[in-house]
């Protein structure tokens, strides 16, 4: 497999890993990815792919769903996560928006965000970034002292990531943002998203099915099919990759690159699709 | 009139302090979804350390009150931690086998330590009854009701506002998000059940100052459950409110039907208010339609 991050050591490195629900679903067959300080990563892949639960892995949650790693770590910022628990990973700067959003409902939009806060000290700064969050999103200032089971589905992701913004995360890890978003939404959160890399300064790991917006904002990628990684590389190399465009990025095989189609080992990858 | 005002005024005041017993059923409730079957003894034993402090060993009341409340949180988080943390994620029944089991081992420590003999405070405030306009209230229901009625207070700004308590109502919302958020979620239910136990105490240290201690007070607890239900487990609006309901209905029924009904109206007209107001409202008054899975 080739490698994203450089000389510099990767902020996440996930390695061979192997895991297993229940002591018997062998669910993650060896898989491993790195994620460069400072990038956004995308990880995608179709249903039951293995993608959360690849996130959960890293994020301290399997033991909550009676999963365990059974073989293979976890590396952040050089520390084996090997044990910690999901709020001590908060600490150590590693946040989690987890599929379906997972927002408070009967709490105000103003508990939600003080939530994600929870960590943190600093009331000054927790502030400055509230502000911020603001000026990504600004429906939530505007809701801010309304219960968030009332928000609709694409404010509640917008207070999912202004969540996780106020955490201050060294590595933040969305779980499909797009899940359940009209699609002018998905490119104005993307967007967002994009953004959020650059000028905050955090680190991504972006899970989706919607493999081209993902890859519009990315720049290394990771294909899962099955428990494995299939496929990886620079997203220019993805997005030139005929598998990639076919099952993926929904153009047709006959889109002008049949020069591909005589490349063997494209083929033998079409049991990803299993 | 005034014989009515009368009974609803010291329904009023009694209802005040269910409320307080019924948030320490509520506030363990919320967060771990487990009811507390010893909350009775708890409420006892807040008692008994009432006593302990002020009779045994002499300190003043406001010092034994504070006392009270270290001791009861103490005996929350110890319960917490050594025996419902080691039955996370086991079925529901177990768990309330678990609680009743633990209402007999305090009861029966209780009766080993202070033995079953009846036991009464010193007099805590001016004998004088209080008298709003027509109506006459004893000084102890009184007092009783705002100390109460002030506990209820501080415990609904304490969720409402602080961080622990946003916090706490967080992990009663959703406990994998609360996780998320870096909230220490099982720290938070030790701090739901310190939180019960305290307000059962407080609540048990009025009740036996109007009446006086013995082990078995905290039979009471089960008296406390139309309360509980009515409001609906999860909110403390609704234990204050199921609260003066009961309160007033059973001060009414004893105070009317009394001369005409055999056995003990008093105890059983809560239940019968409980019973009309369910079949309205199978959730409580209150309360959220998830309580349902009990
Ligand atoms: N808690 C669990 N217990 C048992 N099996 C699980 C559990 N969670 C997930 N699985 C199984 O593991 C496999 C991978 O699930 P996972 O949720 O990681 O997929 P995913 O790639 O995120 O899919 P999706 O795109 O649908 O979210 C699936 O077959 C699923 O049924
Ligand atoms: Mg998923």
């Amino acid at each position: 497999m080739s490698q994203a991050g450089q000389e510099k050591p990767p902020i996440l490195a996930v390695n061979n890993i192997e895991v297993v629900y229940k002591h018997v679903m062998l669910v993650l067959k060896g898989l491993s990815l790195r994620v460069p300080e400072g990038a956004i990563v995308a990880l995608l892949g179709s249903n039951g792919a293995g993608k959360s639960t690849t996130l959960k892995a890293i994020s301290g949650f399997l033991p909550l769903e009676d999963g365990e790693i059974t073989d293979g770590w976890i590396e952040f910022q050089g520390q084996n996560l090997k044990g910690l628990q999901p709020h001590q990973l908060v600490r150590r700067g590693l946040f989690q928006v987890m599929e379906g959003r997972h927002i408070f409902e009967d709490l105000t939009v103003e508990e939600n965000l003080a939530c994600g806060a929870y960590t943190r000290r600093n009331r000054a700064q927790v502030r400055a970034d509230l502000e911020k969050c603001f000026d990504y999103f600004p429906p939530l200032k505007e809701r801010y002292k309304s219960l968030a089971g009332y928000l609709s589905g694409g404010e509640q992701q917008m207070l999912a990531i202004s969540r996780a913004l106020l955490a201050r995360p060294r590595l933040m890890m969305l779980d499909e943002p797009s899940l359940g978003l009209a699609p002018l939404l998905v490119e104005e959160i993307f967007e967002i998203i994009g953004r959020i890399n650059r000028q905050e300064g955090v680190t991504i790991l972006l899970v989706e099915q919607n493999a081209r917006i993902a890859l519009s904002v990315s720049s290394y990628g990771y294909i899962m099919e099955n428990g494995r990684v299939v496929l990886d590389g620079p997203v220019e190399r993805l997005l030139k990759d005929q598998d990639v465009q076919e099952f993926y990025l929904g153009l047709g095989a006959q889109g002008g690159r049949k020069s591909y189609r005589e490349v063997k080992h494209y083929k033998r990858r079409k049991r990803w699709l299993s | 009139m005034s014989f009515f005002l009368e009974l609803v005024a010291n329904g009023v005041a009694v209802g005040g302090v269910y409320a307080l017993i019924a948030l320490g059923f509520v506030l363990i409730y919320k967060a771990t979804s487990i009811i507390n079957f010893a909350t009775g003894e708890f409420m006892m034993i807040g008692a008994y350390f009432f006593y302990t402090f002020m009779v045994l060993l002499g300190l003043p009341a406001v010092p034994a009150f504070i006392l009270v409340m270290a001791c009861s949180a103490l005996l929350g988080l110890v319960v917490e931690r050594a025996i419902l943390r080691h039955m996370l994620g086991q079925p529901t029944i177990s768990i309330i086998m678990v609680t009743i089991g633990l209402s007999s081992i305090l009861l029966g420590l209780a009766e080993l330590i202070w033995t079953s003999d009846f036991k009464s405070f010193p007099p805590l405030f001016p004998r004088a009854p209080v008298i709003i306009g027509e109506v006459v209230i004893r000084s102890n229901f009184f007092w009783g009701f705002i100390i109460a009625m002030a506990a209820v207070a501080a415990f609904a700004l304490l969720f409402k506002y602080a961080k622990v308590g946003v916090a706490m109502r967080a992990t009663a919302d959703d406990q994998m998000a609360a996780f998320s958020m870096g909230i220490n979620v099982r720290s938070m239910f030790t701090v739901a059940w310190a939180m019960g136990a305290i307000a059962a105490a407080l609540g048990g240290l009025i009740i036996g100052n109007i009446g006086g201690i013995q082990p078995n007070l905290g039979h009471l607890g089960l008296t406390i459950f139309p309360v509980v239900i009515l409001g609906g487990l999860d909110s403390i609006a609704g234990a204050v409110v199921g609260g003066f309901i009961v309160g007033i209905v059973e001060n009414l029924a004893g105070g009317y039907l009394h001369d005409y009904v055999r056995g003990d109206v008093k105890e059983l007209a809560p239940f019968v208010v409980l019973v009309l107001i369910l079949l309205i409202k199978p959730y409580g008054l209150f309360g959220k339609q998830e309580i349902e899975r009990l």
